[in-house]
Protein backbone atom coordinates (compact mmCIF):
# COMPACT_ATOMS: atom_id res chain seq x y z
CA UNK A 1 0.00 0.00 0.00
CA UNK A 2 2.44 2.44 0.96
CA UNK A 3 4.38 1.95 -2.46
CA UNK A 4 1.46 2.77 -4.65
CA UNK A 5 1.13 6.06 -2.79
CA UNK A 6 3.98 6.82 -3.56
CA UNK A 7 4.28 5.84 -7.03
CA UNK A 8 0.96 8.07 -7.08
CA UNK A 9 2.86 10.96 -5.42
CA UNK A 10 5.78 11.12 -8.04
CA UNK A 11 4.19 10.49 -11.21
CA UNK A 12 1.36 13.83 -9.80
CA UNK A 13 4.91 15.20 -8.54
CA UNK A 14 6.24 14.78 -11.83
CA UNK A 15 3.34 16.33 -13.57
CA UNK A 16 3.28 19.37 -11.51
CA UNK A 17 6.36 20.11 -11.67
CA UNK A 18 6.87 19.67 -15.88
CA UNK A 19 3.49 22.14 -15.78
CA UNK A 20 4.27 24.39 -13.33
CA UNK A 21 8.02 24.81 -14.13
CA UNK A 22 7.41 25.32 -17.76
CA UNK A 23 9.64 23.42 -19.49
CA UNK A 24 7.80 23.14 -22.60
CA UNK A 25 6.93 27.14 -23.81
CA UNK A 26 3.96 25.34 -25.43
CA UNK A 27 2.55 23.85 -22.87
CA UNK A 28 3.08 26.85 -20.66
CA UNK A 29 1.59 29.30 -23.41
CA UNK A 30 -1.60 27.19 -23.51
CA UNK A 31 -1.78 27.18 -19.96
CA UNK A 32 -1.23 30.63 -19.43
CA UNK A 33 -3.93 31.48 -22.20
CA UNK A 34 -6.33 29.22 -20.62
CA UNK A 35 -5.59 31.14 -16.90
CA UNK A 36 -6.24 34.26 -18.60
CA UNK A 37 -9.20 32.87 -19.85
CA UNK A 38 -10.39 31.70 -16.21
CA UNK A 39 -8.85 35.37 -14.79
CA UNK A 40 -11.27 37.04 -17.41
CA UNK A 41 -14.45 35.92 -16.43
CA UNK A 42 -13.53 36.24 -12.61
CA UNK A 43 -12.77 39.73 -12.97
CA UNK A 44 -16.27 40.55 -15.37
CA UNK A 45 -17.83 38.31 -12.55
CA UNK A 46 -16.26 40.39 -9.92
CA UNK A 47 -17.56 43.67 -11.62
CA UNK A 48 -20.57 45.43 -11.01
CA UNK A 49 -21.77 48.50 -13.03
CA UNK A 50 -22.68 49.94 -9.90
CA UNK A 51 -20.08 50.04 -7.65
CA UNK A 52 -18.17 53.41 -7.61
CA UNK A 53 -14.47 53.84 -6.92
CA UNK A 54 -14.20 56.30 -3.86
CA UNK A 55 -14.33 59.93 -4.55
CA UNK A 56 -11.57 61.74 -2.81
CA UNK A 57 -11.69 65.36 -1.16
CA UNK A 58 -10.14 68.03 -2.65
CA UNK A 59 -5.86 68.55 -2.06
CA UNK A 60 -4.92 65.00 -2.82
CA UNK A 61 -4.45 65.46 -5.80
CA UNK A 62 -0.45 64.00 -6.96
CA UNK A 63 1.20 67.34 -7.94
CA UNK A 64 0.99 67.86 -11.93
CA UNK A 65 4.77 66.91 -12.56
CA UNK A 66 4.96 63.79 -10.34
CA UNK A 67 1.52 62.44 -12.52
CA UNK A 68 3.75 60.39 -15.23
CA UNK A 69 3.16 61.14 -18.47
CA UNK A 70 2.46 59.14 -21.10
CA UNK A 71 2.45 58.30 -25.07
CA UNK A 72 3.96 55.76 -27.17
CA UNK A 73 5.31 59.18 -29.97
CA UNK A 74 8.77 59.91 -30.42
CA UNK A 75 7.59 63.57 -29.75
CA UNK A 76 4.27 64.86 -27.27
CA UNK A 77 1.97 64.06 -29.91
CA UNK A 78 -0.19 67.37 -31.05
CA UNK A 79 -3.79 67.52 -32.04
CA UNK A 80 -4.73 69.02 -35.48
CA UNK A 81 -6.46 72.21 -35.42
CA UNK A 82 -9.47 71.30 -36.90
CA UNK A 83 -9.62 68.03 -34.17
CA UNK A 84 -12.54 66.15 -34.10
CA UNK A 85 -14.05 62.77 -32.12
CA UNK A 86 -15.52 60.39 -34.39
CA UNK A 87 -17.81 57.69 -33.34
CA UNK A 88 -19.34 55.04 -35.48
CA UNK A 89 -19.04 51.54 -35.71
CA UNK A 90 -22.62 50.38 -35.61
CA UNK A 91 -24.64 53.16 -34.84
CA UNK A 92 -27.71 54.41 -35.89
CA UNK A 93 -26.60 58.05 -35.93
CA UNK A 94 -22.31 58.12 -36.12
CA UNK A 95 -21.39 61.18 -35.11
CA UNK A 96 -18.35 63.77 -35.63
CA UNK A 97 -17.98 66.22 -32.40
CA UNK A 98 -15.88 69.14 -31.62
CA UNK A 99 -14.46 69.95 -28.47
CA UNK A 100 -17.00 72.76 -27.99
CA UNK A 101 -19.60 70.01 -28.81
CA UNK A 102 -18.39 67.45 -26.08
CA UNK A 103 -18.28 70.27 -23.46
CA UNK A 104 -21.48 71.11 -23.69
CA UNK A 105 -23.13 67.30 -23.32
CA UNK A 106 -23.52 66.43 -19.75
CA UNK A 107 -20.55 66.93 -17.62
CA UNK A 108 -19.19 64.46 -15.23
CA UNK A 109 -16.59 65.07 -12.74
CA UNK A 110 -14.76 62.83 -10.81
CA UNK A 111 -11.21 62.81 -8.04
CA UNK A 112 -10.02 59.46 -8.16
CA UNK A 113 -7.27 56.85 -7.62
CA UNK A 114 -5.25 56.13 -10.93
CA UNK A 115 -3.80 52.65 -10.92
CA UNK A 116 -1.24 51.54 -13.46
CA UNK A 117 -0.36 48.19 -14.61
CA UNK A 118 3.36 49.15 -13.25
CA UNK A 119 1.99 49.23 -9.53
CA UNK A 120 1.90 53.02 -9.18
CA UNK A 121 -1.19 55.06 -7.80
CA UNK A 122 -1.93 59.37 -8.13
CA UNK A 123 -4.65 60.67 -7.83
CA UNK A 124 -6.17 63.30 -10.32
CA UNK A 125 -9.46 65.44 -10.76
CA UNK A 126 -11.30 64.24 -14.23
CA UNK A 127 -14.06 66.35 -15.98
CA UNK A 128 -16.19 64.98 -19.02
CA UNK A 129 -18.94 63.09 -20.90
CA UNK A 130 -19.81 59.75 -20.06
CA UNK A 131 -19.07 57.20 -22.65
CA UNK A 132 -22.70 55.82 -22.09
CA UNK A 133 -23.68 59.70 -22.82
CA UNK A 134 -21.71 59.39 -26.14
CA UNK A 135 -23.28 55.76 -27.11
CA UNK A 136 -27.07 57.44 -26.14
CA UNK A 137 -26.38 60.13 -28.20
CA UNK A 138 -25.25 58.16 -31.52
CA UNK A 139 -27.73 55.53 -30.87
CA UNK A 140 -25.84 52.28 -29.86
CA UNK A 141 -26.79 49.17 -32.30
CA UNK A 142 -28.58 46.62 -29.69
CA UNK A 143 -25.61 43.76 -31.29
CA UNK A 144 -23.21 46.04 -29.55
CA UNK A 145 -21.04 43.83 -27.09
CA UNK A 146 -17.77 46.11 -27.32
CA UNK A 147 -16.25 49.05 -28.04
CA UNK A 148 -13.03 50.41 -29.66
CA UNK A 149 -10.83 53.87 -28.71
CA UNK A 150 -8.21 54.95 -31.28
CA UNK A 151 -5.64 58.05 -31.17
CA UNK A 152 -3.29 60.14 -32.76
CA UNK A 153 -0.39 58.82 -30.18
CA UNK A 154 1.29 56.82 -33.20
CA UNK A 155 -2.05 54.57 -33.55
CA UNK A 156 -2.50 53.97 -29.90
CA UNK A 157 -5.63 52.18 -29.30
CA UNK A 158 -7.73 49.82 -26.60
CA UNK A 159 -10.83 48.19 -26.84
CA UNK A 160 -13.14 47.89 -23.93
CA UNK A 161 -15.88 45.66 -22.89
CA UNK A 162 -19.67 47.76 -22.97
CA UNK A 163 -20.09 46.99 -19.08
CA UNK A 164 -16.84 48.85 -18.09
CA UNK A 165 -17.07 51.62 -20.74
CA UNK A 166 -20.48 52.27 -19.42
CA UNK A 167 -19.79 52.57 -16.01
CA UNK A 168 -20.60 55.99 -14.59
CA UNK A 169 -17.19 56.77 -14.19
CA UNK A 170 -15.72 56.29 -17.07
CA UNK A 171 -15.87 59.17 -19.43
CA UNK A 172 -14.13 60.81 -22.28
CA UNK A 173 -12.13 63.71 -19.92
CA UNK A 174 -10.88 67.21 -21.25
CA UNK A 175 -9.92 68.52 -17.79
CA UNK A 176 -7.78 67.31 -15.43
CA UNK A 177 -7.14 69.10 -12.00
CA UNK A 178 -9.73 72.25 -13.06
CA UNK A 179 -7.72 73.12 -16.30
CA UNK A 180 -8.09 71.57 -19.78
CA UNK A 181 -6.20 68.79 -20.53
CA UNK A 182 -2.54 69.22 -20.68
CA UNK A 183 -0.64 68.09 -23.82
CA UNK A 184 1.34 65.84 -21.86
CA UNK A 185 -1.99 63.82 -20.66
CA UNK A 186 -3.50 63.30 -23.80
CA UNK A 187 -5.17 66.86 -24.96
CA UNK A 188 -7.87 67.40 -26.30
CA UNK A 189 -9.47 64.55 -25.32
CA UNK A 190 -9.16 61.16 -23.80
CA UNK A 191 -10.55 58.18 -21.53
CA UNK A 192 -10.78 58.12 -18.15
CA UNK A 193 -12.13 55.34 -15.87
CA UNK A 194 -12.24 54.37 -12.73
CA UNK A 195 -12.52 50.84 -13.48
CA UNK A 196 -9.77 49.49 -15.64
CA UNK A 197 -5.47 49.84 -15.56
CA UNK A 198 -4.09 52.76 -17.14
CA UNK A 199 -3.31 51.57 -20.53
CA UNK A 200 -6.71 51.09 -21.49
CA UNK A 201 -7.45 54.52 -21.00
CA UNK A 202 -6.55 56.06 -24.29
CA UNK A 203 -5.31 59.23 -24.67
CA UNK A 204 -5.36 61.85 -27.68
CA UNK A 205 -8.30 60.77 -28.96
CA UNK A 206 -10.06 60.61 -32.70
CA UNK A 207 -12.17 57.88 -32.92
CA UNK A 208 -14.74 55.62 -30.83
CA UNK A 209 -16.29 52.45 -32.24
CA UNK A 210 -18.86 50.78 -31.09
CA UNK A 211 -18.19 46.94 -32.46
CA UNK A 212 -20.33 43.20 -32.30
CA UNK A 213 -16.89 41.81 -32.15
CA UNK A 214 -14.12 41.59 -29.24
CA UNK A 215 -10.27 43.42 -31.35
CA UNK A 216 -7.43 43.80 -29.29
CA UNK A 217 -5.12 47.14 -28.61
CA UNK A 218 -1.73 48.21 -28.45
CA UNK A 219 -0.63 46.84 -25.58
CA UNK A 220 -3.12 44.29 -25.67
CA UNK A 221 -2.04 42.83 -28.89
CA UNK A 222 1.48 42.57 -27.43
CA UNK A 223 1.22 40.23 -24.38
CA UNK A 224 -0.67 42.59 -21.87
CA UNK A 225 -4.26 41.56 -20.38
CA UNK A 226 -6.95 42.78 -22.29
CA UNK A 227 -9.84 43.29 -19.84
CA UNK A 228 -7.71 44.64 -16.89
CA UNK A 229 -10.08 45.97 -14.72
CA UNK A 230 -9.22 47.39 -11.10
CA UNK B 1 -9.19 9.37 3.72
CA UNK B 2 -11.18 8.62 6.79
CA UNK B 3 -11.67 10.93 9.95
CA UNK B 4 -9.19 9.92 12.96
CA UNK B 5 -9.50 10.90 16.45
CA UNK B 6 -6.60 13.11 17.77
CA UNK B 7 -6.46 12.78 21.48
CA UNK B 8 -5.30 16.66 22.97
CA UNK B 9 -2.03 16.04 23.71
CA UNK B 10 -1.95 16.48 27.12
CA UNK B 11 -4.43 13.42 27.80
CA UNK B 12 -3.34 10.58 29.11
CA UNK B 13 -2.20 7.80 26.21
CA UNK B 14 -5.34 5.92 24.77
CA UNK B 15 -6.66 2.87 26.01
CA UNK B 16 -8.08 2.05 22.54
CA UNK B 17 -8.10 -1.53 21.38
CA UNK B 18 -5.36 -2.88 19.55
CA UNK B 19 -6.88 -2.15 15.90
CA UNK B 20 -7.19 1.53 16.92
CA UNK B 21 -5.87 3.34 13.29
CA UNK B 22 -3.14 5.95 13.65
CA UNK B 23 -1.84 8.36 11.69
CA UNK B 24 1.63 8.82 10.37
CA UNK B 25 3.20 12.05 11.60
CA UNK B 26 3.08 13.55 8.27
CA UNK B 27 -0.18 12.65 6.40
CA UNK B 28 -0.02 12.29 2.73
CA UNK B 29 -2.47 15.97 2.85
CA UNK B 30 -0.29 17.68 4.24
CA UNK B 31 2.88 16.11 2.50
CA UNK B 32 1.26 16.71 -1.00
CA UNK B 33 0.39 20.29 -0.38
CA UNK B 34 4.10 20.51 1.30
CA UNK B 35 5.81 19.87 -2.05
CA UNK B 36 3.23 21.94 -4.05
CA UNK B 37 4.07 24.87 -2.13
CA UNK B 38 7.57 24.45 -2.92
CA UNK B 39 7.39 25.11 -6.60
CA UNK B 40 4.19 27.54 -6.42
CA UNK B 41 5.82 29.56 -3.48
CA UNK B 42 9.33 29.86 -5.54
CA UNK B 43 7.25 30.68 -8.87
CA UNK B 44 5.17 33.21 -7.12
CA UNK B 45 7.81 35.16 -5.48
CA UNK B 46 9.97 35.68 -8.83
CA UNK B 47 7.07 36.51 -10.63
CA UNK B 48 5.83 38.78 -8.38
CA UNK B 49 9.15 40.48 -8.14
CA UNK B 50 9.32 41.27 -11.69
CA UNK B 51 6.01 42.88 -11.42
CA UNK B 52 7.78 45.02 -8.17
CA UNK B 53 10.42 45.40 -10.86
CA UNK B 54 8.40 47.82 -12.80
CA UNK B 55 7.68 50.40 -9.78
CA UNK B 56 10.42 48.90 -7.37
CA UNK B 57 9.05 51.92 -4.84
CA UNK B 58 6.61 51.69 -1.99
CA UNK B 59 3.99 54.61 -2.07
CA UNK B 60 1.91 56.97 -4.53
CA UNK B 61 4.02 58.81 -7.46
CA UNK B 62 4.63 62.19 -5.44
CA UNK B 63 4.73 60.85 -2.01
CA UNK B 64 6.84 58.07 -1.74
CA UNK B 65 7.19 56.28 1.76
CA UNK B 66 10.18 57.70 3.30
CA UNK B 67 11.02 54.69 5.95
CA UNK B 68 11.49 52.77 3.13
CA UNK B 69 15.13 52.59 2.73
CA UNK B 70 15.03 50.61 -0.52
CA UNK B 71 13.09 52.93 -2.60
CA UNK B 72 14.20 52.33 -6.27
CA UNK B 73 16.04 48.98 -5.27
CA UNK B 74 15.46 46.53 -8.55
CA UNK B 75 15.04 43.11 -7.69
CA UNK B 76 18.17 41.43 -9.71
CA UNK B 77 17.71 39.54 -12.63
CA UNK B 78 17.92 35.91 -11.15
CA UNK B 79 15.32 36.15 -8.84
CA UNK B 80 12.86 37.03 -11.15
CA UNK B 81 10.51 35.04 -13.05
CA UNK B 82 8.09 35.65 -16.57
CA UNK B 83 10.77 38.03 -18.52
CA UNK B 84 8.45 41.25 -18.60
CA UNK B 85 6.13 42.71 -16.77
CA UNK B 86 2.98 41.00 -19.09
CA UNK B 87 4.66 38.07 -18.29
CA UNK B 88 5.20 38.02 -14.78
CA UNK B 89 1.81 38.90 -14.24
CA UNK B 90 0.41 35.86 -16.48
CA UNK B 91 2.20 33.73 -14.30
CA UNK B 92 1.32 35.14 -11.25
CA UNK B 93 -2.31 35.77 -11.74
CA UNK B 94 -2.03 31.82 -12.78
CA UNK B 95 -0.10 30.20 -10.37
CA UNK B 96 -1.87 32.44 -7.45
CA UNK B 97 -5.37 30.11 -8.34
CA UNK B 98 -3.12 26.81 -7.86
CA UNK B 99 -1.58 28.08 -4.53
CA UNK B 100 -4.56 29.33 -2.84
CA UNK B 101 -6.35 25.82 -3.84
CA UNK B 102 -3.11 24.22 -2.29
CA UNK B 103 -3.60 26.36 1.02
CA UNK B 104 -7.37 25.48 0.77
CA UNK B 105 -7.08 21.89 0.62
CA UNK B 106 -4.02 21.79 3.59
CA UNK B 107 -6.10 24.40 5.52
CA UNK B 108 -9.43 21.71 5.38
CA UNK B 109 -7.46 18.96 6.42
CA UNK B 110 -5.69 20.81 9.02
CA UNK B 111 -8.88 21.40 10.50
CA UNK B 112 -10.80 18.94 9.47
CA UNK B 113 -8.71 16.15 10.42
CA UNK B 114 -7.77 17.63 13.99
CA UNK B 115 -3.87 18.37 13.01
CA UNK B 116 -4.48 22.05 14.42
CA UNK B 117 -4.22 20.04 17.90
CA UNK B 118 -0.65 18.97 17.36
CA UNK B 119 0.59 21.95 14.89
CA UNK B 120 -1.58 25.50 15.91
CA UNK B 121 0.60 27.60 18.39
CA UNK B 122 -1.95 27.59 21.75
CA UNK B 123 -0.74 30.20 23.83
CA UNK B 124 -1.78 28.68 27.57
CA UNK B 125 0.04 25.46 25.84
CA UNK B 126 3.56 26.77 23.83
CA UNK B 127 4.02 30.41 24.77
CA UNK B 128 6.54 28.84 27.68
CA UNK B 129 8.23 26.05 25.85
CA UNK B 130 8.63 28.98 23.09
CA UNK B 131 10.70 30.97 24.93
CA UNK B 132 12.69 28.41 26.50
CA UNK B 133 13.35 27.27 23.00
CA UNK B 134 14.58 30.82 22.02
CA UNK B 135 17.05 30.31 24.78
CA UNK B 136 18.03 27.50 23.58
CA UNK B 137 18.86 28.75 19.87
CA UNK B 138 20.36 32.06 21.62
CA UNK B 139 22.86 29.76 23.67
CA UNK B 140 21.20 31.40 26.61
CA UNK B 141 19.81 27.84 27.61
CA UNK B 142 21.83 25.25 27.55
CA UNK B 143 19.59 22.48 27.03
CA UNK B 144 16.94 22.00 24.17
CA UNK B 145 13.45 22.01 25.31
CA UNK B 146 11.52 18.76 25.57
CA UNK B 147 8.72 19.10 22.26
CA UNK B 148 6.27 16.81 22.12
CA UNK B 149 5.54 16.95 18.38
CA UNK B 150 6.93 20.41 17.50
CA UNK B 151 7.98 22.39 19.96
CA UNK B 152 6.49 25.92 20.86
CA UNK B 153 8.53 27.74 18.52
CA UNK B 154 8.26 25.53 15.90
CA UNK B 155 4.46 25.93 16.39
CA UNK B 156 4.90 29.43 16.83
CA UNK B 157 6.56 29.78 13.36
CA UNK B 158 4.41 27.19 10.94
CA UNK B 159 1.23 29.17 12.81
CA UNK B 160 2.41 32.79 12.01
CA UNK B 161 3.67 31.22 8.52
CA UNK B 162 -0.94 30.22 8.01
CA UNK B 163 -1.52 33.67 9.08
CA UNK B 164 1.12 35.34 6.47
CA UNK B 165 0.12 33.23 4.20
CA UNK B 166 -3.80 34.56 4.32
CA UNK B 167 -2.40 37.96 4.48
CA UNK B 168 -0.95 37.34 1.55
CA UNK B 169 -3.86 36.45 -0.24
CA UNK B 170 -6.20 38.95 0.92
CA UNK B 171 -3.60 42.14 -0.01
CA UNK B 172 -3.03 40.10 -2.90
CA UNK B 173 -6.47 41.04 -4.15
CA UNK B 174 -6.61 44.13 -3.03
CA UNK B 175 -3.90 45.07 -5.27
CA UNK B 176 -5.71 42.92 -8.02
CA UNK B 177 -9.07 44.95 -7.44
CA UNK B 178 -8.77 47.95 -5.49
CA UNK B 179 -12.31 48.86 -6.71
CA UNK B 180 -14.28 45.75 -7.13
CA UNK B 181 -13.12 45.01 -3.47
CA UNK B 182 -12.58 48.52 -2.37
CA UNK B 183 -13.37 47.57 1.13
CA UNK B 184 -11.00 44.61 1.19
CA UNK B 185 -8.20 47.34 -0.04
CA UNK B 186 -9.13 49.95 2.59
CA UNK B 187 -8.76 46.94 5.36
CA UNK B 188 -4.83 48.04 4.45
CA UNK B 189 -4.66 50.58 4.41
CA UNK B 190 -5.30 52.07 0.56
CA UNK B 191 -3.99 50.23 -2.74
CA UNK B 192 -0.29 51.57 -1.43
CA UNK B 193 -0.67 49.91 1.82
CA UNK B 194 -1.56 46.73 0.68
CA UNK B 195 1.44 46.50 -1.78
CA UNK B 196 3.41 47.20 1.33
CA UNK B 197 1.82 44.75 3.19
CA UNK B 198 1.95 42.19 0.48
CA UNK B 199 6.25 42.65 0.08
CA UNK B 200 6.51 42.81 3.37
CA UNK B 201 4.60 39.31 3.44
CA UNK B 202 7.05 37.75 0.71
CA UNK B 203 10.07 39.36 3.12
CA UNK B 204 8.68 37.36 5.77
CA UNK B 205 7.99 34.21 3.97
CA UNK B 206 11.40 34.32 2.55
CA UNK B 207 12.64 34.84 6.19
CA UNK B 208 10.79 31.52 6.97
CA UNK B 209 11.74 29.34 4.53
CA UNK B 210 15.42 30.64 5.07
CA UNK B 211 15.11 29.68 8.47
CA UNK B 212 13.22 26.71 7.96
CA UNK B 213 16.07 25.33 5.19
CA UNK B 214 18.87 25.63 7.74
CA UNK B 215 17.14 24.03 10.49
CA UNK B 216 15.45 21.04 7.92
CA UNK B 217 19.21 20.98 7.10
CA UNK B 218 20.19 20.34 10.37
CA UNK B 219 17.60 17.63 10.87
CA UNK B 220 17.81 15.74 8.18
CA UNK B 221 15.53 13.14 9.10
CA UNK B 222 12.37 15.72 8.94
CA UNK B 223 13.02 15.90 5.11
CA UNK B 224 12.65 12.33 5.18
CA UNK B 225 9.42 12.32 7.27
CA UNK B 226 7.81 14.56 4.72
CA UNK B 227 8.20 12.86 2.37
CA UNK B 228 7.66 8.90 3.79
CA UNK B 229 5.34 10.03 6.24
CA UNK B 230 7.45 9.14 9.37
CA UNK B 231 6.42 6.52 11.74
CA UNK B 232 2.85 6.21 12.95
CA UNK B 233 3.01 5.60 16.78
CA UNK B 234 3.69 9.27 17.60
CA UNK B 235 0.22 10.54 17.34
CA UNK B 236 -0.61 8.86 20.45
CA UNK B 237 2.23 9.48 22.83
CA UNK B 238 3.82 12.11 22.45
CA UNK B 239 7.58 11.49 23.06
Amino acid sequence: MPRSIDRRKLILGGTAASLLAGCDNRASAWFLKAMERWNEHFQAALFSPHRLAPELPPGTETPLRDFPQYYISDDLPEAPDDWTLKVGGIVRRPQVLTLDELKKMPRTAMRIQHHCVEGWSAVAAWAGVRVSDIAHLAGLDPRARYVEFRSFDSGYWSSWDLPSAFHPQTILAYEMDGMPLPPGHGAPLRLYSAVKLGYKMVKYLTEVNFLPNRTGGYWEDQGYEWFAGV
Amino acid sequence: MPALEIEPLDAPPSEAGPDRRTRREQPLPIRLTHWFNVPLLVLMAASGLQIFYAYPELGPRGALYRWYPLQGVQPPSWIRFGGWLAGARHWHFALAWFLMLNGAVYLAYFFWSGEWRRRLFLPKRDAANALRMFAYYTHIARTPQPDDFYNGLQRLAYTIVIIVGIVMVLSGLAIYKPVQLHWLTMLFGGYDGARVVHFAGLCILAMFVATHLVLVAAHPRDIIKMITGGGRAALDRPS
